[in-house]
């Protein structure tokens, strides 16, 4: 047995910390909830654990940098990382200097961008869901993704981070510009139109 | 300081009169009015014939039953939105005119707000919740942050009321059908695959609606397929719901509309508040339909905190959204 610690437990799932074949790695275990029966328990269980690691393979084959998965155990809802070192960005950001935002904001726009040239949706991309290690930004919680090739949800995709970074990072809100700026690198399919669909959903004036 | 409120935002029309003192509730009188159609949805039109008809009858027995000369009422409220266009006007006419031949200050409210601020006005504990809103029309969660109170999460396409009379109906099931689909439900607990629609904090009930008509259609147990869609819907609400306890760290959970009378909706959110350790509340039920004294009581929590309004500030909004409210009483 190897000790484990839990070091975050959120809405759905426990972040556990142990070691397998010597790496350092995390266990994502996906909650059971009481609330809902077993029928329904176990089949969302199964299918959000399959699905996030059959995105954050088809991410890595995008070039994105995603933890190495050593396991996945579907029935138990169980996916086995490599534990990324560094700092979540959502730590960091307040603390750089204005010239390493910048290229931040570029690097993360870039990511994005070739997500989304795979069609990949993140679901969540906020500054939690990113830790640098090395220089590189590593793309954590796939959870909420899906494969998907319409503008509409390429623009959810990113006005999901831009209103994440309004509330946590209120200060720079306007950074978000330079992400737009990166993304325009890669993603090079339609970015005009995506780039219209966020002031579309700016207008309809949702909050998250 | 004594509120009358005029609550018409859909099929119902609703008095009610609350004395407030400081920052809490009593309810002199609720009395609530419901159109029912002899067949199909709601008809805006129709619905607000029905509330010309028995509003000033519903007004007198208000204040009838509150023992309250007309006299006293210091304040009156009504609801100014979001809901059908022709019951809006209605309630905010009757608002006007009473307002004027009593001479007594007017205040237009957020239906969806005093959804909130009831819960909090009559239960004292309850002081920072998430609302987890369910109505025929509206399915929403609601919370405080940053100085108003947002939406969280709701339906993409109906409301999770209407997803239930639309079942009904199609069934020919008397409206509304959600107490009917609660009796059924409780025969089986067999459980039939349905579509779960949850995206972040977001969901979905059309696919889930087809499917169970589809189920009807193909003579599957009615009672196998009213559990099955309750649980499928109501465990989707408490996942919404418990995402944005988690996303805006509040320990309190309340339930508000029509569908917070569903005990199994209660169970479901009562089982995951105290997973978390949170809270769970929910008011009696004539204040979580709509009603009159919700909208009396945010009236008199709004004046309290020193909004004013004339007529030509009340104006009806169909579309008046949670977050266009200033939130000034709260910090
Ligand atoms: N592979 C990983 N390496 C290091 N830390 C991680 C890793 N995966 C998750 N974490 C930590 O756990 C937290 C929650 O994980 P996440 O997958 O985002 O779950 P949730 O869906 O609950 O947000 C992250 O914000 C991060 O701090
Ligand atoms: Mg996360």
């Amino acid at each position: 047995m190897t000790e484990e610690n839990s070091i975050y437990q959120g809405a759905e799932a426990k972040i556990i910390k142990t070691m397998c074949l010597g790496y350092p790695v995390v266990e994502k275990r996906r909650l059971k909830k009481s609330y809902r029966i077993q029928e329904i328990d176990t089949r969302l269980i199964a299918s959000r654990t399959k699905e996030e690691a059959k995105l954050m393979a088809a991410a890595r084959k995008q070039g994105v940098c995603v933890p190495i998965i050593f396991d996945v155990d579907i029935q138990q809802g169980i996916i086995t990382m490599e534990y990324i070192e560094g700092n979540r960005i959502k730590d960091i950001y307040n603390t750089l200097s204005k010239q390493k935002r910048l290229k931040l904001c570029r690097d993360i726009g870039e990511s994005i961008g070739r997500l989304h040239m795979g069609d990949i949706i993140h679901g969540d991309i906020t500054t939690s869901n990113m830790i640098v290690y090395e220089g590189r930004i590593h793309f954590i919680d796939f959870g909420l993704g899906e494969i998907n090739h319409e503008v509409e949800a390429k623009g959810v995709d990113l006005h999901v981070l831009m209103e994440a970074m309004e509330s946590t990072h209120s200060r720079f809100a306007n950074e978000f510009k330079y992400v737009l700026e990166g993304y325009k690198r890669t993603y090079i399919k339609n970015p005009k139109e995506v780039e219209g669909k966020i002031q579309e959903i700016v207008q309809r004036g949702r909050y998250r | 300081m004594i509120t009358l409120g005029i609550e018409g935002t859909a099929h119902s029309i609703g008095i009610g009169i609350v004395k407030g003192r400081n920052d809490s509730c009593s309810v002199l009188s609720n009395m609530i009015r419901t159109y029912r159609p002899e067949k199909g949805g709601i008809h805006p039109r129709e619905a607000a014939n029905h509330h010309v008809t028995y509003i000033a009858e519903l007004i007198k027995e208000a204040l009838q039953q509150a023992h309250i000369p007309a006299q006293d009422v210091d304040l009156i409220s009504f609801s100014q939105g979001p809901g059908l266009g022709p019951c809006l006007r209605t309630a905010a006419t009757a608002a006007r005119a009473l307002s004027l031949k009593l001479h007594k200050p007017i205040i237009g409210v957020n239906h969806c707000v005093a959804h909130l601020e009831i819960g909090r006005g009559v239960l004292p504990e309850c002081t920072d919740p998430v609302l987890l809103y369910t109505s025929g029309a509206n399915t929403q969660v609601i919370a405080f942050a940053e100085g108003k109170y947002r939406v969280f999460g709701e339906t993409l396409d109906i409301g999770i009321g209407n997803c239930l009379d639309k079942f009904g109906r199609s069934l020919q099931m008397p409206f509304p059908s959600g107490p009917r689909i609660e009796q059924l439900a409780k025969k089986s607990t067999n459980y039939l695959e349905l579509p779960y629609s949850v995206k972040g904090m977001d969901i979905a009930f059309s696919g889930l609606l087809t499917a169970a008509i589809h189920y009807h259609k193909n003579n599957k147990p009615l009672g196998d397929i009213c559990y099955s869609l309750q649980e499928t819907a109501f465990a989707a609400l408490t996942e919404i719901t418990e995402r944005a306890m988690a996303h805006t760290e509040k320990q309190q959970v309340l339930l508000g509309g029509g569908v917070a009378a569903n005990q199994r909706l209660r169970d479901m959110v009562s089982i995951m508040a105290n997973e978390r350790g949170a809270r769970f509340f929910v008011p009696e039920k004539s204040l979580c339909v709509d009603n009159g004294a919700m909208i009396a009581w945010l009236g008199y929590i709004m004046y309290q905190s020193g909004v004013r309004m004339e007529i030509d500030d009340t104006i009806i909004n169909q579309r008046f959204r949670t977050d266009q409210v200033e939130v000034i009483w709260r910090d």
